[in-house]
């Protein structure tokens, strides 16, 4: 079990997600999955061994090393990285669970034309809302624990058994902040990236219930002649046409409210 | 989740490159990547163990290596190497949009002329012009941009790029100033030269690239203009030949109504 395996899992994400979701996994994998592996853990390796505190007492070093630090920074990344993930891959067992059930039922389900939204939109967006909910979890602990995102290069520690209050060192300060700020940042810019999806499909959303209601103000039944779903969609192309990426369906409502209204007057009998 | 990962992200981005894009891809992970995993991590594997200082007191290693080293020259090339890599990744998600695209027109019927099946755009070689000769410029632009800066970076950390045998030091809680020894400084040495000239290969690279496609763009266009010359004389003398005609075939009719029969 390595990161291989969460790599393989959110490698399936890709086919669900909209461009700024596939964004998002870029940022993840790149600036933070990859960092971490490569670089961040090496700097953290010996971070017990080479904390040195100015006493010759035995276990003063270790009882001040577990009060500064209760949880290592990489393992709480791990963690932060491991719950930011799963949301996405409960979304691909969405997906999953969508595809058997239409195989199953040997026929494809349709999303019906009044309700922009649907299932699978809506898992989506809890998703966004919970990976973004982890991700400012995971900073305001990182900030509470450690006060702060800078390692500082000396502590001073009088727990006990320390005789009296002594300095402790910290190995590698610098580096460890440069490291800590790089991937605060990243998480950051996860946020953002989930909040601007969130606001994106929300938008979409509104957009195309507005449209879809002026629509049906003027006449109900071309929104009944015309589906949102072409034939032949996979999930992915579910999601797509649900979150109002599917620019021909749209289009093709705004022409019908288009000729729809130039249609008018000449065909007052279908009036509502 | 390592290297290997990133090997397949760029991988995928080579398919669509120039053939200078295709000999940066095999300098960068042959010369730097595969070098820095394979070498230089066994180097820099015990350096901050064998950093030795001339005194017992407690916290003056720590500090002192601290204070020389502030990032390892190891993560540095690390992060290096993930920016540099980066922009390409513009590149593969514009080639995947415009794939998108390509296979929305070919479900709707549009380009059927031109591919046979949705399998034929995946496995087609998408050329670089229009927009994604501008994302791949752009790309070129900030690989440039990231390597110039990392090794700016470098060499405004460590004092240049070679690496001295013994440092002074003498900050608290150093009683004075002591001598700290630092492992392999030779070795070191060979090393960050070795991996600060793939570097500079990388962006001359780089910057060749640049150079071709902005030539080819040139004389595309300046091809263009000279058939556009050449194509309006014709049409000119189409128009002029018209004219005249229509002021024959108007004097003809003149002449039957001026001189009725």
């Amino acid at each position: 079990m390595s990161w291989m395996v969460l790599r393989d899992l959110l490698g399936g994400v890709n086919t669900s997600s909209t461009g700024i979701g596939r964004i998002w996994l870029a940022v993840l994998f790149v600036f933070r999955l990859l960092v971490y592996k490569v670089a961040a853990e090496h700097v953290w390796k010996e971070e017990q061994r080479e904390f040195e505190c100015n006493v010759r007492q035995p276990g003063c070093a270790n009882v001040c090393f577990d009060y500064f630090f209760p949880i290592s920074q990489v393992r709480l990344w791990a963690l932060q990285l491991i719950m930011v993930s799963t949301p996405s891959l409960l979304v691909v067992l969405h997906v999953a669970y969508r595809a058997g059930r239409e195989k199953k039922q040997r026929r494809k389900l349709r999303a019906s034309p009044g309700a922009v939204g649907g299932g699978l939109w809506c898992i989506y967006l809890i998703s966004l809302v919970v990976k973004a909910g982890f991700e400012i979890g995971f900073l305001a602990l990182f900030y509470k624990l450690y006060g702060g995102f800078r390692v500082p290069r000396l502590l001073k520690c009088d727990r006990k058994p320390c005789p009296r209050t002594v300095d402790c060192f910290v190995s590698r300060p610098t580096e460890k902040t440069v490291f800590t700020l790089f991937l605060a940042g990243a998480s950051c810019l996860c946020v953002v990236l989930n909040v601007t999806e969130l606001s994106f499909l929300v938008l979409k959303c509104f957009t195309k219930c507005c449209l879809q209601n002026h629509s049906t103000r003027l006449q109900p039944s071309a929104c009944e002649r015309h589906e949102l779903r072409g034939p032949g969609a996979a999930p992915g192309a579910l999601l797509r046409l649900a979150t109002g990426t599917a620019r021909g369906g749209e289009t093709t409502l705004l022409r019908d409210a288009r000729g729809v209204a130039k249609a008018k007057p000449a065909a007052p009998s279908h009036k509502t | 989740m390592d290297w290997g990962t990133l090997h397949v992200f760029i991988g995928g981005v080579n398919k669509h490159s120039t053939s200078i894009g295709k000999v940066w891809v095999t300098v960068l992970f042959i010369f730097r990547v595969m070098i820095l995993v394979v070498a230089a991590q066994e180097v820099w594997g015990d350096e901050q163990e064998d950093f030795v200082c001339n005194t017992l007191q407690p916290g003056c290693r720590n500090v002192c290596y601290d204070h020389f080293f502030p990032v390892s020259h190891i993560r540095l090339w690390a992060l290096q190497l993930i920016f540099v890599s980066t922009p390409a990744l513009l590149v593969a998600m514009h080639v995947a949009y415009y794939r998108h695209e390509a296979a929305r027109r070919f479900r709707r019927g549009e380009t059927r002329s031109e591919f046979k099946d949705l399998e034929d755009i995946k496995r087609q070689k998408v050329r670089i012009k229009g927009s994604l000769w501008w994302t791949y410029t752009s790309s070129i632009f900030f690989r440039i941009v990231f390597e110039a800066a990392f090794m700016y970076v470098f060499y405004f950390l460590y004092n240049g790029y070679h690496l001295p045998w013994v440092l002074k030091c003498g900050i608290q809680p150093c009683p004075n100033l002591v001598d700290c020894f630092i492992s392999r400084p030779t070795e070191k040495t060979v090393f960050t030269i070795f991996m600060i000239s793939a570097s500079v290969i990388c962006m001359l690279l780089n910057v060749a690239e640049l150079c071709y496609l902005l030539l080819k763009v040139c004389f595309r266009r300046s091809k263009r203009a000279q058939t556009q010359k050449a194509a309006p004389n014709h049409a000119l003398k189409e128009s002029k030949q018209n004219e005249m005609n229509e002021l024959i075939s108007e004097g003809g009719q003149n002449a039957i109504t001026v001189f009725p029969s």
